[in-house]
């Protein structure tokens, strides 16, 4: 007996019995497309929070942040400097692991920006070298990023993020064309800055689908014809703005960022303040590194220079995007074990299924089987038809499982659209395919078991 | 040698530590292109007989030997080789597979023996025009009458050119004339040069073989044919080849 003889065979008992094999390979249906949503839902997740990682830096950013003298130390607090730019010089000249670094300097409380009458407040408000710009992988959109010179003479200028000019100058989505801020001014705590650069609009790649979508309907409306007939007052929706979805934090937050120079920032707006120190304290600092694979080592360097600097007091502390990595690998290793081990389940429960019918189907063809031995079949034929049988009906459900996993997942992204939209892998797809064929495979040796050993002239004379 | 060659065989139940013998010691020849019936009221033994025969199963004791094969000692798969090669099954119940059509169920034996697709389909209709059903090919074995149904059965038998044809109660479960053409059919097989074994309760069907061999209580009951005796004290002297040529 061929191989494609028994799957033949296999097919035409499946179609002899359609509503009981379809019964049967529900389970196996639900199985695979739970596996599949499953798996293609946590890789929409991992996509999204790994695209936010990069927004932010990558691994290879880390922060260094000033911070209160440790307890041991308490003693030496008036000796403690804090984070200055000799810090800076420091790394820049002693730490062949680090690649870029910037200062940075920020409001105690989030300042006041103004600009035609409306206000904004944004906590993302700094004074930066301009190379903060490639550590934070800014990108311009118009303008420029200011200068070391304007640095150098504390110019009121700044840059800003899409974010910014969309609280103080209006959205092009509103306005209907681009809206361009440069060379225009806007007031930071009353002092007015002149605006340089504007940022790109940063978004994950969901948000761009949706927001490109959004203008090829408005486009269509127009092109049909059709007014705006959703006009009238206009709502806002509160923090975050737009009346819109605030989309990923890390985007929003990018967007949000206002840069002025360093110099400027001290000398302008710092150094008034009553308590203000003769050496400019800085917030943080932010590093680039060479190589992520080099963490711990460059790590170790960064904090012997700075111990130098420091007169070994530590009042400064690291944070790198590797917690956050950790978090996002641990979170995805949940998502994917837990939801993994429903699916599992529901293959095994439907492999058991199968094994039910197969059970079951045996025992209503005894003579059949008992014809098959007359006539020659040997019981190894007889063990393979019934396992192929069964295989059959666990790959057909793992093919209308894979059908049906699409449909799935158009379902949720309809009932609960997320920032991540799910991602479908070959890998998980033949994963919960090859679970399948396998569980049938697993389902029916019992069952062909117990066919293949059953007495021919008993079986023959069964009725 | 004769093709099928039964010494000594015993085939002993054990039920509930009773044990019963079904078949007591029974030696029996059958030679190549004979026809035979094997006649016996019902728990003579004679189906136990048959199934021995038929390699369907093997006896408790004794030895039996099918164109040179030592049955009693063949393994399971052994045993469904030689019924799929040697040995054609023709049953009272038809034992037709519901769901194939006559095709598909003359081509069975051939799934199992492994021949290729097309030479199947072309020894079938062979098989199918030789029982004169070539005009039946695709209708389901529900679809026909019993006589019908028992002729595709024998198509199927015959359809791996086996050496022996087992034929139990072939006219069970059919009207008289029916069985007349069915037994004229297996006459006719006879005739052509195969070894037909029919197995049956009723003395008139068994009249039409030139050969009958009557079990009672599991042995061969020796006033029926005359030569079994014989061959039972021949074989007693460890001479069975001489028997045969002496019968």
């Amino acid at each position: 007996m061929t191989l494609w003889n028994a799957i033949a065979v296999g097919l035409k008992e499946i179609w002899a019995h359609k509503f009981r094999s379809l019964l049967t390979m529900l389970g196996i249906v639900l199985g695979v497309s739970s596996l599949v949503t499953m798996s293609a839902m946590v890789q929409g997740m991992e996509n999204g929070a790994r695209e936010a990682l990069v927004a932010v830096g990558g691994l290879e950013k880390i922060r260094v942040e000033a911070q209160s003298v440790p307890v041991e130390q308490r003693h030496l607090r008036d000796f403690a400097t804090g984070v200055t730019l000799d810090d800076v010089r420091a790394l820049e000249f002693s730490a062949p692991d680090i690649s870029k670094v910037s200062p940075e300097l920020r409001f105690d409380r989030p300042p006041t920006l103004a600009a035609g009458g409306k206000t904004h407040r944004t906590w993302m408000t700094a004074g930066v070298w301009p190379i903060q710009m490639q550590l934070m992988e800014h990108v311009i959109e118009h303008g420029r990023m200011f200068s070391d010179l304007d640095n150098e003479l504390a110019r009121n200028v700044c840059v800003i993020g899409t974010g910014i000019r969309d609280e103080l100058f209006g959205k092009p989505e509103d306005t209907g064309e681009p809206v361009n801020p440069v060379g225009r001014t806007l007031t930071i705590n009353g002092y007015p800055f002149t605006i340089v650069g504007m940022f790109t609009h940063y978004e994950s790649e969901q948000d761009r689908k949706v927001r490109e979508a959004r203008l090829r309907e408005q486009a269509a409306a127009l092109a049909a014809g059709k007014t705006n007939a959703a006009s009238g007052a206009r709502r806002d929706r509160g923090w975050g703005g737009g009346g819109g979805r605030r989309g990923n934090f890390a985007f929003w937050i990018k967007n949000n960022t206002v840069y002025v120079p360093l110099n400027t920032m001290w000398m302008k707006m710092k150094s008034g303040e009553s308590n203000a120190p003769a050496v400019p304290k800085l917030s943080s600092m932010e590093i680039k590194l060479r190589d992520s694979g080099r963490i711990n080592e460059a790590l170790t360097q960064v904090r012997n220079v700075l111990m130098v600097t420091h007169r070994g007091i530590e009042d400064f502390s690291f944070r790198t995007q590797e917690d956050r990595a950790e978090e996002i690998d641990t979170f995805i290793r949940n998502a994917r074990v837990s939801g993994g081990l429903i699916a599992g389940i529901s293959l095994l429960v439907g492999g058991i299924g199968i094994m039910n019918i197969m059970l079951a189907s045996i025992s209503e063809r005894i003579r059949e089987i008992g014809i098959r031995k007359a006539v020659g079949a040997g019981d190894g034929s007889v063990f393979i038809q019934i396992v192929i049988e069964s295989t059959v009906i666990a790959v057909v459900g793992g093919l209308m499982g894979l059908a049906t996993s699409f449909a799935f997942i158009r379902l949720i992204s309809f009932l609960t659209p997320t920032d991540n939209a799910p991602v479908v892998t070959a890998g998980s797809m033949s994963l919960a395919f090859g679970a399948s064929a396998a569980i049938g495979i697993l389902a029916g040796l019992l069952p062909a078991f117990r066919a293949a050993r059953m007495n021919v002239i008993q079986a023959l004379r069964y009725d | 040698m004769a093709l099928l060659e039964l010494r000594n065989v015993s085939k002993i139940y054990h039920l509930g530590g009773e044990e019963i013998r079904a078949l007591d010691d029974v030696s029996l020849d059958i030679g190549a292109g004979e026809f035979v019936s094997i006649i016996g009221p019902s728990g003579s033994g004679k189906s136990t007989l048959m199934h021995i025969l038929g390699c369907l199963d093997t006896p408790s004791h004794g030895t039996v030997t099918l164109d040179g094969i030592q049955v009693e000692k063949a393994s399971a798969s052994e045993l469904a080789r030689v019924r799929n090669r040697k040995i054609g099954f023709v049953f009272q119940f038809f034992n037709l597979l519901p769901k194939l059509n006559v095709v598909q169920n003359v081509e069975l034996p051939m799934i199992y023996a492994g021949v290729s697709g097309s030479q199947r389909r072309e020894q079938a209709l062979q098989a199918l025009e030789m029982v004169e059903l070539g005009n039946r090919l695709k209708n389901r074995p529900s679809q026909l009458s019993g006589g019908q149904q028992q002729r595709v059965a024998i198509a199927r038998a015959l359809v791996n050119n086996p050496r022996i044809i087992f034929a139990d109660e072939p006219t069970g479960n059919l009207d008289t004339h029916t069985g007349e053409v069915i037994l004229a059919l297996f006459r006719r097989l006879s005739q052509e040069g195969r070894t037909v074994i029919l197995v049956t309760h009723n003395p008139e069907i068994a009249a039409v073989t030139p050969r009958r061999i009557e079990i009672r209580n599991g042995r061969i009951a020796e006033k029926v044919d005359a030569r079994l005796a014989g061959l039972d004290r021949l074989a007693a002297s460890a001479t069975p080849a001489a028997a045969v040529a002496g019968a």
